[in-house]
């Protein structure tokens, strides 16, 4: 239903729509997802206001044809309904729109799928990582990051850079 | 600490330079509530602008979900946010036993529900408690410390655990009441209330209190949604918006109760939503203990369930069984499921990603409290130090569930 209403609107920026577990799912053309995530949160008759997760998977190990898919999980209040987008990311370009600007929350949700994914977002004015320490190598949640390997970072990050973004007015709370 | 030049303007007179101040507030700094840093630029005890650095707590969850079985890493989820465990095990149980496709039993369901409205209760006690400490009135916080004691020695004696509770189970829970709970419960009952009313009374009309939190930190309801916040932040903006009435999971809806809202969204508003859903949430373990309904706690499924232990010493198909589970884990089917749950501080989610086998391949926890930290830059821009240190209170930021 969900999944008809944005291909009805948006044509083949949806790829595929199925449900599961009793959550719908839409499969979109990466270079389109913001299209489709505006559509449906701006639809009145759906209104997904709600974007309250963003987060990859690495399917390395799933024999998928793109490594990467990431998800972002919406919510509508007038429908009590979830919606997940996803779009598949190749191995070699894992770049995705940002929501930024969109929802507030995209800041720190893309923030933290780059940091543990590696995924790109662009337009993202701010792409640093969030957990990890500004000096990490790697993006920790990837298949072939070996959970045994340590990193000894102990230099503490001043934060200089990111009150300079701030007196230039480019992060999210202003 | 570094200073930046600036020109001065106004009263301080023509030609003078002052310089704003670039102070650390935290990480270690008990008003900072454990690991939280925020680097703020200050002129005079005005914040001008706010970075918030997290990650200090990160252990890497997800990273060491992946390396165990699914039951493993319920231990792990009573670190999310360690001040309510219980509601961390069920929202995480919850979302497997979907993916499974099985459904826990009627008594199980009640004691999800008494067990988690204990640990909200908890939780609100410590975000009330520390936050009204934090603004400086310290008599509060005995009355909500002790009274969580008790509800503590309760949970104790339920799962041999205070904070880290791992008391639920796929497909139900590690083990059925003992047979003091109901009474000790019907205790909490009578004690609880005396305690909040008298922390309600301390506050409720207090001059000092007032001018500390009202207007402190508001935020309407529409930038709340954008910033993604949930629970009783978003509810005190005057939102009814609660996952247990509107999914009304674990038999919620059959509970009579109802969801407290605020007006205004600020820090007054969040501290009272707190006090009134603890009232709320008596109500529901009230009811909860009288129609609690006997019979098993675990569901009839050899695949989830551990079978009893006469079974494993007593016979070779109980064995084998408990060596597979505990070996193997639960198998789950191939799949993907995002499911949440209303926890003490709001959605607590959980995406789960099967690739079929014993061990999980993907969890990522949607916790409450980064949303809500998120958002602190643009609450304490513009206010005093002190304010800064009133409204993170009110946010009830938890480190162990903001880092994971």
């Amino acid at each position: 239903m969900i999944g008809e209403a944005a291909r009805a609107r948006l044509g083949d920026a949806v790829r595929e729509t199925r449900a599961e577990h009793g959550i719908e799912v839409l499969l979109v053309h990466p270079a389109r997802v913001t299209d489709v995530l505006r559509f449906l949160r701006d639809d009145p008759a759906l209104a997904f206001v709600m974007l309250l997760d963003v987060t990859a998977t690495d399917g390395i190990q799933l024999g998928w044809p793109e490594r990467f898919r990431v998800a972002y999980h919406l919510y509508s209040m007038v429908r009590n309904e979830r919606v997940r987008v996803i779009a598949n990311l190749p191995e070699a370009k894992p770049e995705l729109p940002s929501a930024f600007g969109m929802w507030k929350s995209a800041d720190w949700l893309e923030r933290e799928t780059y940091d543990q994914y590696g995924i790109v977002f662009t337009g993202h004015p701010n792409l640093v990582r969030l957990l990890n320490h500004k000096d990490f190598a790697g993006h920790p949640l990837r298949k072939d990051y070996d959970i045994k390997k340590g990193q000894w970072l102990s230099e503490p990050d001043d934060l200089m850079d990111q009150l300079e973004k701030a007196r230039a007015g480019l992060l999210a709370d202003y | 600490m570094t200073t930046t030049a600036s020109e001065a303007k106004g009263a301080r007179g023509e030609g003078w330079r002052t310089e704003s101040m670039v102070l650390n507030l935290g990480p270690s700094h008990p008003a900072m509530h454990g690991t939280l840093r925020v680097l703020v630029e200050l002129d005079g005890e005005t914040i001008l602008h706010a970075i918030p650095e997290i990650g200090y707590l990160h252990r890497g969850f997800e990273k060491g979900a992946e390396k165990g079985t699914w039951t493993k890493v319920i231990p792990f989820t009573d670190r999310l946010n360690y001040c309510s465990a219980l509601l961390n095990n069920i929202g995480y149980v919850k979302a497997v036993e979907k993916m499974l496709g099985v459904t826990v039993t009627e008594r199980c369901r009640a004691i999800r529900v008494i067990i988690g409205e204990l640990s909200r209760i908890m939780d609100h006690l410590i975000a009330v408690g520390t936050n009204i400490v934090d603004i400086g009135a310290l008599t509060n916080f005995w009355y909500t410390f002790n009274t969580r004691e008790r509800i503590y020695n309760v949970v104790e004696e339920l799962c041999g655990a205070r904070l880290t509770t791992c008391y639920t189970r796929i497909g139900g829970l590690a083990n059925d009441l003992n047979d003091t709970f109901v009474a000790g419960v019907r205790e909490l009952l009578k004690e609880i209330p005396v305690a909040v009313r008298e922390v309600e009374s301390l506050v409720r009309d207090n001059r000092i209190f007032l001018d500390r939190t009202v207007g402190v930190g508001a935020i309407t309801t529409d930038e709340a949604i954008s910033w993604g916040w949930t629970g009783p932040c978003l509810r005190a903006t005057g939102l009814a918006h609660d996952l247990r009435k509107r999914d009304g999971y674990d038999g919620y809806n059959d509970y009579d109760w109802d969801v407290p809202v605020g007006e205004n969204g600020d820090t007054y508003d969040r501290i009272f939503v707190r006090i009134y859903e603890i009232y709320e949430s008596l109500r529901i373990v009230e009811q909860a203990l009288d129609r609690l309904p006997g019979g098993p706690v675990n569901i009839d499924d050899p695949r989830v369930v551990l079978p009893p232990k006469g079974e494993v010493y007593g016979n070779i198909e109980g064995l084998m069984n408990h060596f597979k589970l505990i070996m193997e884990g639960i198998i789950v089917p191939a799949g993907e499921h995002y499911d949440a749950t209303e926890a003490a501080n709001g959605e607590l989610g959980f995406h789960c990603v099967s690739d079929g086998s014993g061990n999980p391949y993907k969890v990522k926890v949607r916790s409450p409290s980064l949303a809500l930290f998120a958002a602190y830059p643009r609450l304490i821009k513009g206010r005093m130090i002190s304010d800064a240190i009133a409204i993170i209170g009110s946010l009830n930021i938890i480190a162990g569930e903001l880092d994971r």
